[in-house]
């Protein structure tokens, strides 16, 4: 599974993105090859972890019944300082103060049962 | 070689949406459906010799030979098309394309959509599985969407809307107006859920908000139906007589699965796909007398009426203030009352959109009839604005 080495480095706090050998495309989420050239030469690299808001949208309702009582909670859209865009939740923070163009750092939260632990963000 | 008169829709036929489907099957609501469609085309069973028909639940594999025993057809081309919202209008040129090639001579397309009551169910989080191991659903979506509760169309679409308000000028009572004039169009369609309600720029404003900037009222309602259609080729339509809508153009594109790795939240698919269809049927924007865009939400419609140039990038708040997008006005629009108001029987529901243009096209569009209508203008739009799919049809091929 190609998203494997991502998830395990979640436990260790660090955000791994792909990187082309070919074109130098950064690259998010994990995949078999470049989606921008099609080269299969992709190297990890950690992201800085910085980011700006490029969208998002508060959830005044549930969006899957599993988030019943999240509400209000805002899923965005962050570009990396890298380039790729991920999406997310920004935490810590008042979900009316978030803005387009905001800047944003990762945060992870505790590792799950799973081993995993989920990347946030938080204003910076 | 191009799809410009390639093919004719001859038969159309819906089922009234419902908010439940109780004790009925997908198949017997497709079933239903394709039947009623064969029989307005003034077809016989056996003068069907293709089906399109989409994934369906229920139904893991072998959709097209499950409808085609369960109808009892005979079928030279048989396929499912998966686009989501745009299925309905890829399904059309697909039939002309296998009917242009030879394959086939008269191609029932058609879709359908059970509801029915379900318990939410309560659990952890990371509900498909986060980390790629132990869910049901492998794709990249079930990873790195669901645990942040990117689910749904409504959080996609609100992201959508806020990025373009971030980027351009429009108001709310703009997206408004969308839902409103839908829903006065609605009041013409004894068959739209929403028949006999009309609303105010107001009340939309005044419903709630679900997903910011999104309200109640600019969001479609799910429900149950179906709708089909039969699409033949020039000879037998010549041989028909009933009125045809001529298939001119078609043009489709799909760029991604997830909103968050579209090309651009702006720069979208419906412009290329909306493009290749004007100039395959020759025809110009100001020809177009009924624009039938996919509506799951407001902020969709004023996004196509840019992307497919019926207004500039960013010009589409004002252009909604400028027109009157009634059946009756200077620009119809979703003369059905568009999803927003006729519901959205799944896949049906992006089906609506190419149904009522062969309607009002053939001259069957009742109370809601726009006067002198030579062309209409379909856009299909599947998923988070992934997949596009634009049809021009005509009077004449």
């Amino acid at each position: 599974m190609v998203t494997r080495p991502f998830w395990e480095a979640t436990a260790e706090g660090r955000f791994l993105i792909q990187r082309c050998a070919g074109c130098g495309t950064a690259i998010f989420y994990p995949r078999p090859a470049c989606p921008h050239c099609g080269g299969g030469e992709l190297a990890w690299e950690a992201a800085s972890g910085a980011a700006t808001v490029h969208t998002f949208s508060i959830a005044r309702r549930p969006t899957h019944p599993k988030f019943t009582g999240d509400e209000p909670y805002v899923v965005a859209i962050v570009e990396l300082a890298e380039g790729p865009h991920v999406t997310t939740n920004i935490v810590e923070c008042d979900p009316d103060d978030v803005q387009i163009g905001m800047a944003v750092q990762l945060v992870f939260d505790e590792v799950g049962d799973d081993g995993y632990a989920l990347p946030f963000f938080r204003p910076a | 070689m191009s799809l410009r008169g390639s093919a004719a829709v001859v038969g159309v036929a819906e089922l009234k949406p419902t908010r439940w489907t109780d004790n009925v099957s997908t198949i017997d609501l497709f079933t239903r459906v394709g039947l009623q469609a064969i029989a307005d085309a003034g077809l016989e069973l056996s003068d069907i010799d293709g089906l399109v028909a989409h994934p369906m639940a229920g139904v893991p594999m072998l959709v097209p030979s499950t409808l085609i025993e369960s109808m009892g057809l005979r079928c030279s081309f048989a396929s499912t098309v998966d686009l989501g919202g745009a299925t309905g209008a890829a399904m059309v040129w697909r039939a002309a394309a296998a009917i242009a090639a030879g394959q086939a001579n008269a191609v029932l397309c058609v879709t359908a959509s059970r509801r029915q009551r379900r318990t939410p169910t309560p659990g952890p989080k990371r509900p498909s599985g986060s980390g790629g191991v132990g869910g049901k659903d492998t794709s990249a979506w079930a990873e790195f969407e669901v645990p942040f509760g990117n689910v749904g169309a409504n959080i996609g679409y609100a992201m959508i809307a806020q990025r373009y308000l971030h980027e351009h000028q429009a108001t709310p009572e703009q997206l408004a107006k969308i839902a409103v004039h839908q829903r006065d169009n609605a009041c013409a369609n004894p068959d739209a859920w929403f028949y006999g309600e009309p609303i105010t720029i107001d009340d939309v404003l005044d419903s709630p908000m679900v997903a910011d900037p999104l309200h109640l009222l600019e969001i479609v309602m799910p429900s149950g139906g179906g709708a089909a259609l039969v699409v033949v080729s020039p000879e037998l339509a010549r041989k028909l007589d009933r009125p045809k809508a001529w298939l001119l153009g078609a043009g489709e594109c799909t760029t991604h699965k997830t909103i968050t790795y579209a090309p651009s939240l702006m720069d979208t698919a419906i412009k290329p796909a909306a493009d290749r269809a004007f100039a395959q049927a020759g025809v110009t924007r100001d020809q177009i007398g009924l624009a039938s865009l996919y509506d799951c939400y407001t902020i969709t419609v004023l996004v196509t009426l840019e992307e497919a140039g019926f207004c500039a990038r960013g010009a589409g708040g004002r252009f909604i203030d400028e027109h009157d997008l009634r059946f009756n006005g200077d620009f119809p629009l979703n003369t059905h009352g568009g999803q927003l108001s006729f519901s959205q029987p799944g896949l049906a529901g992006g089906m609506s959109h190419v149904t009522e243009a062969v309607r009002q096209i053939q001259q069957r569009g009742g109370d809601r009839q726009i006067k002198d209508l030579s062309f209409a203008f379909v856009n299909g739009n599947g998923g988070i604005m992934s997949e596009e799919c634009a049809l021009i049809l005509g009077v004449e091929p």
